[in-house]
C-alpha cells in the first residue's frame, strides 16, 4: 500500500488492484503450459508417469540427459527438423518480403496499367484461406516432380497478399512524393530512389513484414504435412505431429518417446520466444498500421 | 534493370518538363516492374492452383472407366455428404463460441493495458502475447498434455477437492477443449492488434471527455471502442478465415482423442482425409474449393452488409 501513496504523488495515479489482479490471473492462464514443459522436460520416464506432481519438478531433474537424448534420437533427426524450420522460415520469410516490399511500393507509388484491378485481386486474396490452396498446389507441384523437395515448401510460402496491403499502405502514407520527386529530379534512378529513399522510409513495416511472414513459415503444418513424405525434409511442426502420433498409438511401449516429443517443444520454442523478446518493438508500430485502415 | 535505370534517368527529369507521354510510360513500365515479380507468383500459386482445383474438382476418378468428366456431382456429393455437412456445421458452431469468446477477451485485456500503466502491466502485456510465438502445432501439443490423463495437471487438481476430473478429450467437452486451445494461441495477439490501435488515439479526446464529466468505463464504451472498430472488424475477418479452416489443432488431438475426433471433424480435415489418405484427389478439391469459395463470400459479403469495406480495405 506504501506504493499506493506514493503513486499518489503522481499527476495520475492509475494503478487499479481488482484490475491487475484479473490481469494477474490470465498471465497465469496463458503461462500455464509453458511452466509444464519446462518442468516436465526435467523429468525421464519413471518421473514423467510416475504419478507424481505434474506441475513441479520430480526429484532427479534431468535436463541435459533428455536434451541429448533428443538430439541423439534416430540419429539427430531432430536436429534435422529444426534446422529445416529455420530454413523455410528464412527462406519464404525473406522472399515473401521482398515480393511485398516491391509490390506494395508498385502499387501505392505509380499509377500503371491495371493497377486498381490487380489490387483487387490482393485484396481478394487476402480472403481465400490458405489450407483451400495446398491440395491443388499439391496436384500442380507433382505434376513438375516438385513434391516432396524443399522448393515445396518454401515456394507457396512467398505468397503473401496481406505483406503487399500493409506495405502498399505503409508506402502511400510514409514516403511521401515529393521527396520521391526531389531525388527524381536530382538525377537518381527509379530503382535508386527505391532503394535509396523510399526503403529507408518504409523500414519499420518491412520489419514487421519479415517477421510475419518468417513466423507463418516457422508455424506451417498443412502445407508441409501434404508435400513431404522423407521425414528428412520434415520442418519441426510435422516432425513432432508425427511423434506424437506414434507415441499416443502405442502407449505402453513408447514412455521414453513423450520425453522427447516434451522436451523437443521446449526446444522448438526457445528461438522464438527470444525473437519475441528480442524484436518485440517491431511488432506494436506494423501492426497498428494493419489495424487502423 | 540496371540498363532501365540508365535509360529512365533522363525520363525523370522530364516530368517535371511535361512531356506527358512519356511519363506515363514510365509509370507503367516501372509500376510492372515493381509489382511483377509479386504477379508471378499470385498468378503461379494463387490463380493457377484454384483454377486447377476448380477444373480437377469437375472429374472423377472411377475403377473402371478412368477419369470422366461428371459437372457438378462432386459438389453434389459433397453438400449431401454427411461428413461435409457436419464438418461445417462444426466449424460454424466453434467460430460462433470461440471468436466471440476471443475477441471480448483480447478487447477486455487490450482495454486494461491501456488504462492502466505499471511495470507489473508491461510484463503482463509481452506474457499475453507469448502463445502468439508458439506454433499452433506445438501449441495444441502442449495442450494435449496438460489434458492426458497420465501427466496432466487436472487429475490432481480436481483430486485435491476429491472431483473427478473433467477430460477435455472426450466427445463431451472436445469442443471446448479446442475452444480453450485455440483462445490461449489468438486471443494475445488479438490483444496486441487492438492495444496498438488503442495507442493510436489521439490522448486528447479523453481529456476532453473527461472536461464533460465522462468517467473511464464511458470513455472506454463511448470513445475507445468506436475508434477501434476498424481493428475488430479486422481481427473478426482474421479469426472467422482462420475458423473456417480448422485444421492444425484437431488433426494434431487426434492422435491422443481417439475415437472423438474423426477424419471428418471439420471440412479441410475431411479433404486433407480425401487426397491423401483415400487418394481421391478429384473429390479433394472439390471439397477444398468449395471450402475456399464458401470461406470468400462469406467473408465478402460479411464485409459488404457491415458497410464496413471501404474503412477496412
Amino acid at each position: 500500500m506504501s506504493d499506493r501513496s506514493r503513486a499518489g504523488v503522481r499527476r495520475r495515479p492509475q494503478r487499479h488492484l481488482p484490475l491487475q489482479m484479473l490481469l494477474g490471473f490470465l498471465v497465469v492462464y496463458f503461462l500455464v503450459p509453458f511452466w509444464w514443459v519446462i518442468v516436465n522436460s526435467s523429468k525421464d520416464a519413471p518421473g514423467l508417469f510416475g504419478g507424481g506432481n505434474t506441475l513441479w519438478f520430480a526429484d532427479r531433474i534431468d535436463y541435459l540427459g533428455n536434451l541429448q537424448q533428443l538430439f541423439t534420437y534416430d540419429n539427430g533427426i531432430y536436429g534435422r527438423w529444426i534446422l529445416n524450420s529455420t530454413l523455410y522460415a528464412l527462406a519464404g520469410g525473406v522472399g515473401a518480403t521482398v515480393l511485398a516490399v516491391m509490390a506494395g511500393y508498385g502499387f501505392a507509388k505509380y499509377r500503371f496499367a491495371a493497377r486498381r484491378f490487380s489490387f483487387s485481386l490482393v485484396l481478394g486474396a487476402l480472403m481465400v484461406p490458405a489450407t483451400a490452396l495446398v491440395i491443388p498446389t499439391f496436384m500442380m507441384f507433382s505434376e513438375f516432380g516438385l513434391t516432396n523437395t524443399i522448393w515445396a515448401v518454401i515456394l507457396p510460402s512467398l505468397l503473401n497478399p496481406f505483406g503487399v496491403y500493409l506495405m502498399h499502405v505503409y508506402a502511400r502514407d510514409a514516403v511521401p512524393d515529393e521527396i520521391l520527386d526531389a531525388a527524381r529530379a536530382d538525377g537518381a534512378g527509379e530503382i535508386r530512389t527505391f532503394l535509396q529513399v523510399a526503403f529507408p522510409l518504409m523500414r519499420p513495416a518491412v520489419v514487421t513484414v519479415l517477421l510475419l511472414s518468417a513466423v507463418a513459415s516457422w508455424n506451417n503444418y498443412f502445407l508441409p504435412l501434404a508435400m513431404l513424405s522423407d521425414n528428412r525434409l520434415f520442418p519441426v511442426t510435422v516432425g513432432l505431429g508425427l511423434w506424437q502420433g506414434i507415441a499416443s498409438a502405442n502407449n505402453a511401449g513408447s514412455t521414453s518417446l513423450w520425453s522427447l516429443i516434451i522436451m523437443g517443444a521446449l526446444v522448438s520454442v526457445v528461438p522464438l520466444v527470444i525473437a519475441f523478446f528480442t524484436l518485440q518493438r517491431h511488432w506494436r508500430g506494423g501492426l497498428s498500421v494493419g489495424g487502423l485502415r | 534493370m540496371t540498363l532501365i535505370t540508365e535509360k529512365s534517368a533522363p525520363s525523370t527529369q522530364d516530368r517535371t518538363h511535361k512531356i506527358r507521354g512519356k511519363v506515363r510510360l514510365r509509370e507503367h513500365v516501372m509500376g510492372w516492374l515493381f509489382v511483377g515479380p509479386f504477379a508471378i507468383v499470385f498468378l503461379a500459386l494463387l490463380i493457377a492452383p484454384l483454377a486447377y482445383a476448380l477444373y480437377l474438382s469437375l472429374f472423377q476418378k472411377r475403377l473402371i472407366g478412368g477419369t470422366s468428366f461428371v459437372f457438378l456431382d462432386n459438389y453434389v456429393k459433397a453438400f449431401t455428404d454427411s461428413s461435409f455437412l457436419s464438418g461445417s456445421w462444426f466449424v460454424i458452431r466453434f467460430s460462433l463460441v470461440s471468436i466471440p469468446l476471443q475477441i471480448i477477451i483480447a478487447l477486455a485485456m487490450a482495454l486494461i493495458l491501456d488504462a492502466v500503466t505499471s511495470l507489473f502491466i508491461r510484463f503482463s502485456r509481452l506474457m499475453i502475447f507469448l502463445p502468439y510465438a508458439i506454433p499452433t502445432v506445438i501449441g495444441a501439443v502442449m495442450w494435449g498434455f496438460l489434458y492426458s490423463k497420465s501427466f496432466g495437471p487436472l487429475s490432481d487438481l480436481f483430486g485435491l477437492f476429491g472431483a473427478t476430473p473433467p477430460d477435455f478429450l472426450s466427445s463431451n467437452l472436445i469442443f471446448y477443449g479446442l475452444v480453450n486451445v485455440v483462445t490461449w494461441q489468438w486471443a494475445g495477439y488479438y490483444m496486441i492488434i487492438l492495444y496498438a490501435a488503442l495507442q493510436g488515439i489521439d490522448p486528447a479526446l479523453y481529456e476532453a471527455a473527461r472536461i464533460d464529466g465522462a468517467g473511464k468505463w464511458q470513455i472506454a464504451r463511448r470513445i475507445k471502442i468506436p475508434l477501434i472498430a476498424p481493428a475488430l472488424l479486422l481481427i473478426l475477418v482474421f479469426s472467422l478465415i482462420g475458423t473456417l479452416q480448422f485444421f492444425n489443432e484437431p488433426q494434431i488431438l487426434r492422435s491422443l482423442a481417439a475415437g472423438t475426433i474423426g477424419p471428418d471433424f471439420t471440412p479441410n480435415m475431411y479433404a486433407y482425409q480425401q487426397a491423401f489418405a483415400l487418394a481421391n484427389f478429384n473429390y479433394g478439391s472439390a471439397i477444398s474449393f468449395a471450402l475456399g469459395g464458401i470461406v470468400f463470400v462469406g467473408v465478402y459479403a460479411f464485409l459488404f452488409f457491415t458497410r464496413q469495406r471501404r474503412s477496412f480495405l
